[in-house]
């Protein structure tokens, strides 16, 4: 058995994962039409490569990667491109993105999927390269470009791969129900990921509340001798990518890095069968399995979604009432955000769709004043003061909340699920980071001005020495010939002078 | 339908909530009530039901004046528990005047002009307790005699004294402290020998028994996680290592026992209620052991060396001062800001 470790904080919120049946997945409904937003990943978006009246296949490229941090987007089914503009996204800030609308003829044609026959013998370029074009990114929710994750080892390289299937999330049951059903796959594709890598040891890590899903694992991971499937309490936040390398490894990521400075990698469980199914089956990134759950469904569980089905028909076909609910979220209720339209799609980065009731999941409370009784701080797994950064947040005093290191939150929200006064912390923190950002780039930003204009200056003031010493040169030259008696005004008058003599003489 | 548009996370901990922490924080100090009123009579229960409504007039007063809503910030209990504090530190039968300005100076001066809860840099109960002690030494040092060595007052005698237009006569005693303090020529432990008030088990009659509830109080808060153990264990270890060290077998001028300075007076009651008041004492948990053990050598000082018996209210306000200071240099190592130990 493997040792494990503790992390600081963390909470035990009502899991209620049994809503969704885990180890059960379902094909949802064709929708009418695919909503494709161009960015489904961290990253520069893609750019369409149809135009609208377009015929498409499954599987075809249908926006392309632009610039390095950027993945491409496809069609998950045949029909005809029908608009091509901005919609409503899934993201946190509510704004739009531009959007390709295919409308489906149900024929769900697809391209021909070419895969590797041994992908051994390729180059690791090579298999960037494919699992660049397959569209992939974190399926997990974060939604970071694959391949630049697998490209980015440091110094050292890459020594342990953890495939993180804690799925720490109440309700969420997605990582779960692809353990259950698709083990094998993702053995196969850690196997893949860890040769890209060149790591020595997999590490399957599922939290203790998911026992069919570790059995299903550790039956799968027999047939790769370097993985090891790795079990540990139940606690929120162990899935986090910094806390699950603690708990799993006892080291931490340094603040302000990424776990490959200390040549670890984390992949989630459906991004490793992404990686594998783009190498051996040459298939992109079209579906994904999502958990619909929540209190105002009447058939809630895990689906396997096109991407870019409409919210509003993956509830539908699971029987969604409407009238009870106040609140759709896309992702968990610690970390997910508040659908405010319905049109949005499912995308890459969709783990979740959840409907609760009103009862289920109650509106907030008002805000009280904070009594800094530091229960935030029992709860926070990075060990930040949350109390304190609550009260520089609002004081907008930049100085201290990069003392008391704001940057290193990664708004799992457990300080504000405890909070007796019901602030809504991470949404301080949220706003503050993105000041902080916005100052250091504006620090940036002046440093370079400041940079430049002493640049200049100082050429200015260099070529006005320059200039100053070309004369002094030129004077000193002067008046070194004056005194060696070769002054040219006295040569000249001399010269004029004898010119007269002469011509006196002359005459 | 409409969409709600809320931020992460959507769910919280249930039945947790300011009120929820202040009725808890009341319902410990329940047992260490009752053994003062065994001992000493109802009188402060009547000071903590008169203080209580004159508690909640103030805050609703104050808030009104602050163009505040004033019903809410009533429901969160904050108030009674100060005035509760507050009451339960001053003596017995303390007229009605007292408890008045002492209540008034918590809530209005406390607390208010800081801008109310959270905002408070100093222990408002205690801001309330040192006014009246300064300014009122006769009536802040009247106990009464506890059961077993006088009688002890009855509900009738308790509201008379409350609104006596004299003050109360009944018949009041030193506390231990006061006796200790007042001592010059006598061994420690003929000392507590000497006055039936001082020949408890432990400390004193009735006064062990009442740091002992008090204590289990604390416990209780403890378990349930309302604050962490660092500022009471802070301030107990600190307080047992001087009294240990300035234990001299018993001489007349000595510091007294270890166990008499544990179970007198307001220790208990300080270490577990009053220091653990989170809005001014230091924030991190290593701050808090500190603020604790600053408490806990203060108290010890001031009951040998300075000019009051108790020292908790002073030594706790001197250290609400330091807090941000304390805090300054305490802060907690964050996530991967470790120093890295070198790779072999």
């Amino acid at each position: 058995m493997r040792q494990i470790f503790d992390i600081h904080g963390g909470i035990h919120p009502p899991e209620r994962k049994d809503m969704s049946n885990p180890g059960w997945v379902s094909d949802c409904d064709m929708p009418s039409k695919l909503v494709l937003p161009v960015t489904q990943h961290i990253g520069a978006p893609a750019r369409p490569v149809v135009e609208v009246g377009d015929t498409v296949l499954g599987g075809q490229m249908i926006a392309e990667a632009q610039g390095s941090v950027s993945v491409p987007v496809h069609a998950p089914s045949s029909g005809t491109v029908t608009a091509i503009e901005a919609r409503a996204v899934p993201h946190a800030s509510g704004l739009t993105d531009t959007c390709i609308e295919i409308s489906l003829d149900g024929k769900d044609e697809w391209i021909g999927c070419e895969g590797l026959d041994n992908w051994r013998d390729e180059t690791k370029a090579a298999l960037l390269e494919r699992v660049r074009l397959a569209g992939i990114a974190g399926l997990g929710g974060a939604g970071f470009p694959t391949a630049i994750k697998l490209a980015s080892d440091r110094d050292g390289g890459i020594h342990t791969l953890i495939i993180n299937g804690t799925e720490c999330e109440p309700y969420i049951t997605a990582d779960d129900t692809v353990m259950q059903c698709f083990a094998q796959q993702i053995v196969e594709g850690a196997e893949i990921l860890a040769h890209m890598v060149g790591a020595e040891t997999v590490l399957l890590a599922v939290e203790d509340n998911k026992p069919e899903a570790a059995d299903a694992m550790r039956q799968a991971a027999a047939a790769l001798e370097i993985a090891e499937v790795v079990t540990f309490p139940t606690k929120y936040p162990s899935g986090g990518e910094k806390q699950l390398i603690e708990i799993l490894l006892n080291t931490q990521v340094p603040s302000g890095g990424i776990p490959a400075d200390i040549g670890v990698l984390c992949q989630n469980p459906s991004t490793a069968i992404a990686v594998r199914d783009a190498l051996i089956d040459g298939k992109p990134v079209t579906h994904r399995i999502t958990t619909v759950t929540g209190m105002s469904l009447k058939d809630p569980g895990n689906r396997r979604v096109m991407l870019g089905t409409p919210i509003r028909e993956l509830l539908e076909t699971a029987g969604f009432n409407a009238d009870s609910a106040d609140r759709v979220i896309h992702g968990g209720p610690m970390m997910g955000f508040a659908v405010t339209d319905l049109d949005m799609p499912v995308v890459k980065i969709t783990n979740c769709v959840l409907a609760p009731t009103r009862t289920e999941i109650p509106p907030p409370q008002p805000q009280q004043a904070c009594i800094r009784c530091g229960m935030c701080a029992e709860a926070c797994p990075a060990s930040l003061l949350p109390q304190q950064l609550y009260w520089y947040a609002r004081a907008k005093d930049q100085e201290q909340l990069e003392r008391h290191n704001l940057m290193d939150c990664i708004e799992c929200g457990a300080c504000a699920y405890v909070c007796p006064s019901h602030i809504p912390l991470v949404q301080y923190y949220r706003s503050a980071k993105g000041s902080l950002r916005e100052a250091a780039k504006e620090k940036v930003r002046s440093d370079n001005s400041r940079s430049r204009f002493e640049a200049r200056q100082e050429r200015l003031e260099r070529e006005a020495a320059a200039r100053e010493a070309k004369r002094a040169a030129r004077k000193a030259a002067a008046e070194a010939r004056a005194q060696a008696g070769d002054d040219p005004v006295q040569a000249a008058i001399e010269r004029a002078k004898a010119k007269k003599v002469q011509q006196e003489a002359g005459q | 339908m409409s969409l709600m548009h809320v931020s992460s996370p959507h769910v919280h901990k249930p039945v947790s909530s300011v009120e929820q922490v202040m009725k808890q924080v009341l319902l410990a100090t329940i047992p260490g009530v009752l053994v003062l009123t065994w001992f000493f009579g109802p009188g402060t229960i009547i000071n903590i039901v008169f203080g209580s409504a004159l508690a909640l007039a103030f805050e609703a007063w104050a808030l009104w004046l602050r163009g505040k809503d004033y019903k809410t910030p009533l429901r969160d209990h904050s108030v009674i528990v100060t005035a509760t504090l507050l009451c339960i530190a001053l003596p017995p039968y303390a007229p009605w005047w007292l408890i008045a300005v002492g209540v008034g100076v918590s809530v209005l001066l406390g607390k208010h002009v800081f801008g109310g809860l959270g905002y408070n840099p100093f222990n408002p109960a205690m801001v309330g307790y040192v006014v009246l002690l300064v300014s009122f030494p006769l009536q802040m040092s009247s106990w009464t005699e506890p059961r077993g060595i006088g009688e002890v007052p009855g509900i009738v005698d308790a509201f008379t004294a409350l609104f006596a237009a004299s003050s109360y006569d009944a018949v009041t005693a030193a506390t231990p402290l006061d006796l200790f303090r007042q001592n010059s020529g006598m061994l420690f432990d003929d000392l507590m020998q000497s006055k039936a008030e001082l020949t408890g088990p432990i400390a004193g009659l009735g006064w062990d028994w009442v740091n002992l509830t008090f204590l289990a109080g604390g416990i209780w808060l403890l378990r349930q996680r309302i604050f962490t153990w660092h500022a009471p264990v802070g301030m107990l270890t600190a307080l047992t290592i001087c009294a240990a060290l300035g234990y001299d077998e018993g001489s007349s001028t000595g510091g007294g026992s270890v166990l008499f300075h544990l179970f007198s007076g307001a220790t208990m009651f300080g270490a577990f209620f009053i220091i653990t008041d989170p809005v001014s004492s230091a924030v991190s948990n290593k701050g808090r052991l500190i603020f604790g053990a600053m408490v806990g050598i203060l108290v010890y000082l001031i009951r040998v060396h300075g000019n009051y018996p108790d020292a908790v209210a002073f030594g706790v306000l001197l250290l609400n001062f330091a807090a941000p200071l304390i805090d300054q240099y305490t802060q907690p190592t964050v996530y991967g800001t470790k120093k890295v130990e070198a790779d072999e």
